[in-house]
């Protein structure tokens, strides 16, 4: 990649990434580096294969061609156990939340701790009950279904149970979709104080222009099946290619900008 | 990543105050370990410094442990400094405004009370549960003779995809189902007739049997089973997509728009059904009476036409719309009690079979008192 500066500490490595579902191709020949530490946007119009690309990474997809590495551990070829080991140090948030139903927030929080840490249960509720604090979620939405919280507390609470183990790296995907401004706009600033305190890297699939602006580090433009360009919010508007002009100079962009500054 | 080391801890008097020193991996992995040494840890000093200078690795989990710590120590009235630990301060902080101040409890202990409560409460609800079925089952009728009164409003499509599911579908087992009972009844029937010589009222036994209760009784257990199962499940679906939602607010109403056509499929198809597997218990009843006591078929029919008034199939078949009514209401009336999420569907398809089955049962007793009291 041209702009791979050796001090970075690349945690996830994808290359040559190829994916395909029947004779339609999705991704060809796609190369992406994640940064340690960083907040990383990937954006793209419908059908790009965002999602496509997350569940890739993190194995819900099997792709046609192509080596994906994350915290050095090839993860298409590595054997089962060292998979699972990768496997507990990242989270995955998905769009809708995807809590276990039958299980309340607490309980679904917990389920990762049981399988893979030896706790006692009273050690997993109290650390339970912080990550469920911590995603800022009123203790009282402990005990509660996931089908009696609102659409952004099940995010939350979705992102508590990614949380759960201490990940290195936390996969959201659409995290601000469905989200009135306001919550749109706490849980950016959620995922930005998180970053921080647990210095984790964040991989998110957006479309939310505010999202962009003032979180992520980086952004990364899916088009024409691979990564188009990437690079920080303000070399955006410099790229000389439709899409990625609509997107970051159209009407929405430009407000999303004027917020983004006067909120830094 | 390099493996570090399981954490330690020791406590270490110095200048006259406690130093508490940490090492090693403080993650969430190694909690169990460290746990009880950090609650016994207990300087009697005034002034503590919790020293994590040889903490290279520390997460939620350490910082939570930390943070316990230091809480119980400024409760007991000590001064707590946090020393070497410049990387690590941030997520500490975090932490502690995150740590809530009562951790969960567990849910009340079912003692002898909550065991009284619950039957009150479940006395109310099953109470609640009637009325809201029968109100139910209400609205089924009055769309039912709306479709009566005006015969346009009959959503075609709707009902044949349904009397196709509901009949047609079910026509190969309710057959065999038939033919099975008519040939345990024969056999039954032969070795116990054969001890009083009394072969040739094995056609009774079957005739009257099948006619009057089982060809019908059966085919409706099977079909709330098989279709009873499917309403529920479709319709609990539609109410967990909103999409019962999304027809009320266009004007349609659900029970005419889903019920209806369910519940008509299954007035129709279900007595024919009854009479497919009443058709079929005979075949294999006169079948079974012929391989095992030969009584030949020529004889079966001549016996059955002779002994077997048409009043037993009309017993029987009076019955089956009835039982079909009984099945649709409470398919769509457990559907449309579905509630949130996709484990409310499975509960209520589980019900809605269960108290099809036994309401099935349950009305074909009062039928027979009914019918034992008019004497047919």
């Amino acid at each position: 990649m041209k702009d791979d500066t050796p001090q970075r500490d690349a945690i996830i490595k994808v290359r040559g990434l190829r994916n395909q579902f029947g004779p339609q191709v999705v991704h060809d020949n796609l190369d992406l580096n994640v940064w340690r530490g960083e907040v990383l946007g990937i954006v793209g119009g419908s059908g790009t294969g965002k999602s496509v690309l997350l569940r890739t990474i993190v194995g819900l997809n099997k792709p046609a061609a192509g080596t994906i590495e994350v915290l050095g551990t090839n993860v298409l070829t590595a054997p089962e156990e060292e998979r699972r080991k990768v496997e507990t140090r990242w989270g995955v948030a998905f769009q809708d939340g995807a809590l276990f139903s039958s299980l309340t927030v607490l309980q679904n929080v917990m389920a990762p701790m049981r399988e893979h840490l030896k706790l006692s249960t009273n050690l997993m509720k109290e650390l339970g009950a912080l990550k469920i604090s911590l995603v800022g979620l009123p203790q009282l939405a402990c005990d509660k279904l996931p089908s009696e919280l609102s659409g952004g507390m099940r995010k939350r609470a979705a992102l508590a149970r990614a949380l759960a183990l201490d990940p290195q790296i936390v996969f959201l995907d659409e995290p601000t979709a469905g989200l009135d401004p306001v919550g749109a706009a706490a849980y950016d600033d959620l995922i930005g104080e998180l970053q921080r305190s647990l210095g984790i890297t964040v991989f998110m699939v957006t479309h939310d222009l505010d999202s962009l602006y003032a979180i992520c580090d980086r952004i990364a433009v899916l088009a024409e099946k691979r990564v188009l360009v990437e690079g920080p919010i303000e070399t955006m508007t410099d790229v000389d290619h439709p899409w990625v002009q609509e997107y970051f100079t159209g009407p929405r962009a430009r407000a999303a900008q004027v917020k983004g500054i006067g909120g830094a | 990543m390099t493996v570090l080391g399981a954490p330690d801890l020791r406590v270490e008097p110095q200048d006259g105050r406690a130093v508490v020193h940490v090492s090693g991996a403080l993650l969430t992995a190694y909690l169990a370990d460290i746990e009880a040494a950090f609650a016994q840890a207990a300087p009697a000093e005034k002034h503590v410094q919790i020293d994590l200078t040889d903490v290279p690795a520390f997460d939620t989990g350490g910082a939570w442990l930390v943070s316990q710590l230091r809480r119980r120590l400024q409760q007991g009235g000590a001064e707590v400094q946090i020393a070497g630990a410049v990387d690590h301060l941030a997520l500490l902080e975090t932490v502690t405004t995150a740590t809530p101040e009562v951790t969960p409890q567990d849910l009340p202990e079912h003692g002898r009370l909550e065991w009284v409560a619950n039957i009150g409460r479940n006395l109310v609800f099953g109470w609640q549960d009637a009325l809201s079925l029968v109100s139910f089952l209400g609205q089924t009728l009055v769309g039912l003779a709306d479709i009566i009164v005006r015969p346009h409003k009959v959503r075609w499509a709707s009902l044949v995809t349904h009397m196709q599911d509901v009949g047609f579908n079910a026509v190969p087992i309710i057959a065999l189902m038939g033919f099975l009972i008519g040939v345990v009844l024969g056999f039954q029937g032969a070795s116990q007739l054969q001890q009083f010589g009394a072969e040739v009222f094995v056609v009774e036994l079957i005739g009257i049997s099948v006619l009057r209760e089982l060809g019908i009784l059966l085919t409706a257990i099977i079909v709330a089973g098989r279709s009873g199962s499917a309403f529920t499940a479709s319709v609990g679906s539609m109410k967990v997509q909103q999409e019962i939602d999304a027809m009320q607010t266009l004007g349609l109403d659900p029970v005419r728009v889903l019920v209806v056509p369910r519940v008509l499929a299954l007035l129709i198809m279900l007595p024919l059904l009854g009479f497919v597997a009443n058709l079929f218990g005979l075949f294999g009843g006169a079948l079974m009476s012929w391989v095992s006591l030969d009584v030949n078929p020529g004889m079966f029919v001549t016996r059955l036409h002779d002994n077997i008034a048409v009043k037993h199939l009309l017993v029987g078949m009076v019955k089956a719309p009835f039982f079909a009514l009984v099945i649709g209401v409470v398919a769509c009336w457990q559907a449309f009690q579905v509630q949130g999420s996709s484990t409310s569907v499975g509960k209520r398809t589980t019900s809605s079979v269960v108290q099809g089955i036994f309401l099935v049962i349950a009305l074909d007793a009062l039928f027979s008192i009914f019918f034992a009291q008019l004497g047919v």
